[in-house]
C-alpha cells in the first residue's frame, strides 16, 4: 500500500485519482474545517460559502479555540468528528464547488461510493480521538468565516504532516467501509452458527 | 455539623473539578497497557497504523498537557456513599455539579450541554439533570467514592437496546451484542470497551451497561458465569474484523464487560453501551475529614 504526501487545495486531479483505498496519506497546505450546521447553512438555506473550496481538502471537524481579537482565534483542542452524519452533503460538494478530499472520522457509509467516483473525491479517515497530536499538526487558524455558527464556523486552517491518514474511500468506487461491513456480516453467520 | 458539612461539600466540589479535567488528560495506566497490547496484537497495515497514532496521541497528550480527545463528553460520576458519610447525597450532587462547572469555566472546557429540544447551551456542562451521576450505598462505611467518566458522543451514539425473549437464551444476547459492534462499524472510535446490560428491566439494563464501560479494563464479574460470558464476547467481537477505526483488522474491541441484575422470568433484556478507545476515567476517595485521596486507577 502507498503512501502519499499530497498539498491542499490541489489543482492536478491526478492528486486524488492515484489514490487507492487503504494507501497511506498526508497532508501539507491548507485544509477547511466544518461541520453539520456549516453545510445545512451552504446546502439547505442556500447561501453561498464565502470561501473558494475548488481543489479543497474539507475536515469535519468543531475545534476548541481561544478569541485573540476579531476574527482571530488560537488553537486549544483541534479534533474531528463522525462523518457520518454529514454524507447526504457529498454530491453538491464534489459537484458544486469542486471539493477534493473529505476527512473524518467513523467513515462514510455506501452512498457516498458513487459522488466520489464521478466528482473525483476520496474519503480520508483520520485517527478519532487523536486531538492531541492532531493539534499540533495544525500551524495556526488563517481565517474563520460565520463565527455566529461557533464552533461550527467555516474554519481555514494551515497544517504540516497532517495526518497519517488512511483512504477510505477513493475515486474509483472501492470504499473500505463497504469491505468490512460485507466481510464482517459473512463473519457473522459462521459466528452464530457456533454459538 | 454544619461547618463540616460546609467543608466536606467544598472537597467534593474540589474532587469533581480535578477529576473532570484530570481524566480527559491522563488515561489511567491499565487502559495505556491495553492499548500497547493492541498495538502488538495487530496485523493489518491501516490497523496498526491507527494504533501506532492512538499511542502516540496519548503520549504528545501528557507532554502538551492537553486533551486526550477534543470531546469533553458529558459529565458522568460513580458515586459510592458510605451510611455515616456526613453529607447527604442532594449537597453531594450540588458539589458534583458545580465542580463540573467550575472546571469547565477555569480550564476553559468545551461545554457540550444542550436543552434536549432548543439545542441552546444551558451552562458550562451542566444543566437540567446534568451532570448524570450513579448511586451507590454502603452499610457500615462513612467514605465517599467518587468516579468521574466523560462520555463522548461518538460512542454514546452506538448505544443499544433489545428486549429478547427468554426463550432467545444466552445466544439471542450473544447475538445481538455481536450484531450491535459490526453495526456501530468505525463510528464509536474503535478499539473501545464494550459495556453490556443483562436482566433487571429496560432501563436498568442500558444503566448497568453504563457501569460495565466504568471498570477498570480487564476486570471480571465476580459472578462466574456472567465472567465466563465477558471471555467469550471478548474473543467473538474480536473474530468481526471491524478493526480499529472500523478499517479492518484484528482488534475491534479492547475488552468487553458485563454487569447482570435478576430480571423477571418474561424478560431477557440487554443493553450496550460502547466506550471508545479514549475510556476516560479518574476516582478519588473523600474522608470523613475532607481529606482527597485521588486515585488513577480505581
Ligand atoms: S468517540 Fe471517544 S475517542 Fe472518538 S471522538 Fe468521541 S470521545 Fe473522542
Amino acid at each position: 500500500m502507498a503512501v502519499h504526501e499530497l498539498t491542499f487545495p490541489i489543482t492536478d486531479e491526478q492528486d486524488i485519482l492515484k489514490l487507492r483505498a487503504g494507501d497511506e496519506v498526508v497532508v501539507q497546505g491548507h485544509i477547511v474545517g466544518i461541520r453539520d450546521r456549516t453545510q445545512i447553512r451552504i446546502f439547505d438555506e442556500g447561501v453561498e460559502p464565502p470561501m473558494d473550496l475548488r481543489g479543497a481538502f474539507l475536515l469535519h471537524t468543531a475545534p476548541n479555540v481561544r478569541k485573540l481579537g476579531p476574527g482571530r482565534y488560537e488553537k486549544v483542542c483541534i479534533g474531528t468528528t463522525t462523518s457520518a452524519r454529514m454524507v447526504r452533503f457529498t454530491e453538491p460538494l464534489g459537484a458544486r464547488y469542486g471539493v477534493r478530499a473529505i476527512c473524518g472520522k467513523g467513515g462514510f457509509p455506501d452512498e457516498a461510493i458513487e459522488p466520489m467516483r464521478a466528482h473525483g473525491m476520496a474519503y480520508l479517515a483520520i485517527v478519532g480521538g487523536a486531538a492531541a497530536l492532531e493539534t499540533t499538526q495544525i500551524e495556526e487558524i488563517e481565517e474563520v468565516a460565520w463565527e455566529e455558527l461557533m464552533p461550527e464556523c467555516l474554519w481555514k486552517f494551515r497544517v504540516k504532516d497532517f495526518g497519517p491518514l488512511t483512504v477510505g474511500i477513493d475515486a474509483h468506487g472501492n470504499s473500505l467501509y463497504h469491505d468490512v461491513q460485507a466481510r464482517a456480516h459473512a463473519k457473522l453467520e459462521e459466528l452464530y452458527a457456533r454459538l | 455539623m454544619q461547618q463540616l458539612a460546609t467543608d466536606l461539600q467544598a472537597s467534593v466540589e474540589d474532587a469533581a473539578a480535578h477529576l473532570y479535567v484530570w481524566a480527559l488528560k491522563d488515561i489511567p495506566q491499565d487502559l495505556r497497557d491495553a492499548l500497547v497490547d493492541a498495538q502488538a496484537r495487530e496485523t493489518s497495515v491501516s490497523g496498526r497504523r491507527v494504533l501506532d497514532t492512538i499511542v502516540r496521541n496519548v503520549d504528545v497528550a501528557d507532554d502538551a498537557h492537553n486533551l486526550v480527545c477534543q470531546d469533553t463528553g458529558i459529565a458522568v460520576y460513580h458515586a459510592r456513599v458510605g451510611e455515616h458519610f456526613p453529607l447527604h447525597p442532594a449537597r453531594i450532587y450540588e458539589a458534583l455539579r458545580d465542580g463540573t462547572a467550575r472546571a469547565t469555566l477555569e480550564h476553559p472546557l468545551r461545554s457540550n450541554a444542550v436543552h434536549t429540544i432548543t439545542r441552546e447551551n444551558t451552562g458550562p456542562n451542566i444543566g437540567y439533570r446534568l451532570p448524570i451521576v450513579h448511586w451507590e450505598f454502603v452499610a457500615d462505611w462513612d467514605g465517599l467514592d467518587v468516579k468521574c467518566v466523560p462520555k463522548g458522543s461518538g460512542s454514546e451514539n452506538m448505544s443499544f437496546l433489545k428486549m429478547c425473549v427468554p426463550a432467545d437464551g444466552v445466544r439471542g444476547i450473544k447475538q445481538f451484542v455481536l450484531e450491535s459492534v459490526v453495526d456501530a462499524g468505525g463510528k464509536p472510535c474503535p478499539p473501545g470497551i464494550v459495556g453490556v446490560g443483562i436482566g433487571g428491566s429496560a432501563d436498568y439494563a442500558m444503566h448497568l451497561a453504563k457501569e460495565a464501560i466504568m471498570r477498570p479494563i480487564g476486570t471480571r464479574n465476580p459472578d462466574p458465569l456472567v465472567a465466563q460470558l465477558e471471555d467469550e464476547l471478548f474473543a467473538l467481537l474480536n473474530e468481526t474484523g471491524i478493526g480499529p477505526m472500523g478499517l479492518g483488522g484484528d482488534v475491534t474491541v479492547l475488552q468487553c464487560h458485563v454487569e447482570h441484575a435478576d430480571t423477571h422470568m418474561t424478560l431477557n433484556p440487554v443493553a450496550v453501551n460502547y466506550q471508545c478507545w479514549a475510556a476516560r476515567r479518574a476516582s478519588a476517595h473523600i474522608s470523613v475529614d475532607g481529606t482527597i485521596d485521588y486515585d488513577r486507577e480505581a
